[in-house]
């Protein structure tokens, strides 16, 4: 499955793993392949299966059948190679507590083989570069599970792997911890090491992947560039509006009007909910009548349910959901509210997000 | 087990380097914990020295030659027991708990290999144990047996019997979850401390016939009877050459065990 635009790093061919003592498969035929260099988003809800995967591939869990190559090397039948060739940043720590934390990294690179001189320089370089430098000697118990993890990210490295697994590598990060590690994952990605991350932040997942997987249930669900499977939920780019129809016109005939523009899919009416600041105003945004000076506008504020009572001459909300890119479509519906003497006071441009996407694919329920 | 010969073709260099450096961390870490090892290993044969030899003999409950009895089981014990615990209480630890060993299962050598460097650590901490006993006992008696022309089978014996320990180390290592690790004590090492030959020579247990059929089926004492036959041959022993040939065949059983039951524990 060579890609024109590259050669395979990780490929993984009908893979089932089961857990004895389980009855149903934790990996259920899963099948992808990444691309040299390439940074792959591995995302699903808890249970996925996504550790399970990592797992195989990174040789500590025994495939119950499948394939899985890994920089040319084949992970289940030569998995001594393989390790020579990948290095992997686990969900919970596995760091030696015996060693301090510079000892961590160079007994780690003396098990792949690195010279003594090397090692011992790799480590300065690394534990300077993760901001480590001052607590590289003391005990790795005393370290938060923010510094543990940015060690278990610097040992990964001090070896060179060719393909990088990062299991939820920002999970329990601070902001700054985490920015550091995607600056990390971007350096990495310069220097041509293919990896492979697992995370629940879908931001991340857009952020610092070329490709995601969605699994759930052990099964591949969409594979895609984070672009491409928003723009597949094309049809649920949404434009919010907050409008005062003119008396005498209703907010269902104004809908009507708004379903049969080119673009629009569908319109529906939405609670006013207390809405987000809006720009400028200093007041609640889309507060109902404020700024229109329509009618009840104090009226209004104890409860958006008076926004939905029908024909009310007050101001209404509106989704409408698009076909269409959300910008091309405020001339037109402008446009046609004015034409209708409808009072427009405020708009939301709601793009999906790769949450949408993930929410669409896995469903609501809690595992 | 293909993994153990597909590496010694494509990848056996950087496997051999691993296995050294796995193995120096190991040596690392034991040196630097090294008064931990010795409280562990030395306590209870000292003590039970201490009681046995010194005070009741002292007391005149046992003859004062006991001592001389006594020393070389105490010695064949300490390697036996400190190859075991050193290796099973970490395993234990580090495969339910700290998860620690993973970096080294994931270090380019085979999981076999690993076991195998779990093993000569073990009996490395065994025969380490063996050695210091030896002068300890010599303060606490007074009196120490020797004889030169006996080292060359007390070296193999201690060496079997460290090596057997490893392996019932390995393997109750990795069956066991941190939360029975006190049914093991309880249940496993005192019944293999006290059905040893240790405290006693097997030869002479024929009026207790039941208890002589269970100590036989011990291996720590065919270790105890080698070192006896080594340091103190008038006593009653066990022939050297059976000591061994058990020794052998149980060492290599136990190491079988203990492969199967890491590689078990490793590889999910
Ligand atoms: N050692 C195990 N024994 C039995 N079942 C297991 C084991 N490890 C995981 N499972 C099961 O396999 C499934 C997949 O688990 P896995 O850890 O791969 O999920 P995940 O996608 O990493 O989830 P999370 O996001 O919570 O980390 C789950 O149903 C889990 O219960
Ligand atoms: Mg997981």
């Amino acid at each position: 499955m060579a890609d024109a635009d590259g050669r395979t790093a990780v490929e993984v061919i009908e893979l089932v793993k089961r857990y004895p003592k389980r009855d149903v498969n934790a990996v259920d035929g899963l099948t992808f392949a990444i691309r040299e260099g390439e940074v792959f988003g591995l995302l699903g809800p808890n249970g996925a299966g996504k550790t399970t995967t990592v797992g195989i591939l990174t040789t500590r869990i025994e495939a119950t059948s499948g394939r899985a190559m890994l920089a040319g090397v084949d992970v289940l039948r030569n998995p001594v190679a393989a390790r020579a060739r990948l290095a992997v940043v686990p969900q919970r720590s596995n760091l030696d507590r015996s060693l301090t934390p510079r000892q961590n990294l160079t007994f780690h690179a003396a098990y792949h083989g690195v010279g003594r001189g090397e090692r011992n320089e790799r480590a300065a370089t690394l534990l300077k570069q993760f901001g480590l430098e001052d607590q590289a000697d003391v005990k790795v118990d005393w370290y938060s599970g923010g510094m543990a993890q940015r060690l278990m990210i610097a040992r990964a490295l001090i070896h060179e792997p060719q393909v990088l697994f990062l299991d939820e590598p920002t999970t329990g990060l601070d902001p700054q911890a985490r920015l550091f590690v995607w600056d990390r994952i971007r350096e990495m990605r310069e220097r041509g090491v293919t990896i492979l991350l697992t995370t629940h932040d879908m931001d991340e997942a857009a952020a610092l992947t070329d490709r995601v997987g969605i699994i759930d249930h052990g099964k591949l669900l969409a594979l895609d560039s984070p672009a491409n499977l928003i723009k597949r939920l094309s049809g649920q780019s949404v434009l919010e509006l907050t409008v005062t129809p003119a008396p005498g016109d209703g907010a269902d005939a104004l809908i009507a009007a708004l379903v049969a523009a080119d673009g629009v899919d569908k319109a529906e009416r939405v609670a006013a909910a207390m809405p987000a600041f809006g720009p400028g105003n200093g007041f609640p945004g889309g507060f109902p009548g404020f700024g229109g000076g329509g009618p009840g506008a104090g009226a209004a504020r104890p409860s958006a349910v008076a926004t939905m009572v029908p024909g009310a001459a007050g101001p209404v909300r509106l989704r409408l959901y698009l076909t269409v890119e959300p910008a091309t479509m405020l001339a037109p519906v402008v446009s046609l509210l004015a034409t209708r003497s409808a009072e427009l006071t405020d708009v939301h441009i709601g793009q999906p997000s790769l949450e949408d996407v993930f929410i669409e694919l896995t469903g609501r329920g809690l595992r | 087990m293909t993994d153990l010969i597909l590496p010694l073709r494509s990848t056996g260099s950087s496997a051999r380097k691993a296995f050294l450096a796995i193995l120096w961390r190991d040596v690392f870490v034991t040196g630097k914990e090294l008064w931990v090892l010795l409280i562990q290993v030395a306590l209870t044969p000292l003590f039970m020295l201490f009681i046995f030899a010194k005070v009741l003999a002292r007391q005149g409950f046992v003859s004062a030659s006991y001592g001389h009895l006594l020393l070389p089981g105490i010695i064949a014990l300490a390697a036996f027991l400190t190859a075991l615990q050193s290796v099973a209480f970490p395993l234990v630890m580090e495969f339910g708990w700290t998860k620690e060993i993973e970096d080294r299962l994931l270090a380019p050598l085979p999981t076999t290999w690993v076991t195998v460097e779990k093993l000569v650590i073990a009996t490395m901490r065994g025969l380490f144990a063996a050695a210091i006993m030896y002068p300890i006992g010599w303060l606490v008696l007074g009196t120490a047996p020797w004889r030169p022309e006996g080292i060359p089978l007390l070296i193999v014996v201690l060496l079997l019997g460290a090596w057997v320990g490893a392996g019932i180390g390995i393997t109750l290592g990795t069956l066991i979850t941190p939360a029975k690790i006190s049914i093991m004590f309880g249940l496993i090492l005192t019944p293999l401390m006290f059905t040893g030959a240790t405290q006693y020579p097997w030869p002479t247990l024929d009026s207790l016939p039941w208890f002589k059929v269970i100590t036989a089926l011990n291996p720590l004492t065919y270790c105890a009877e080698g070192v006896r036959a080594a340091m103190v041959p008038d006593v009653p022993h066990i022939a050297p050459w059976i000591c061994v040939v058990v020794l052998v065949a149980s060492s290599a059983v136990f190491s079988v065990t203990g492969m199967l039951t890491f590689r078990r524990r490793a590889y999910r």
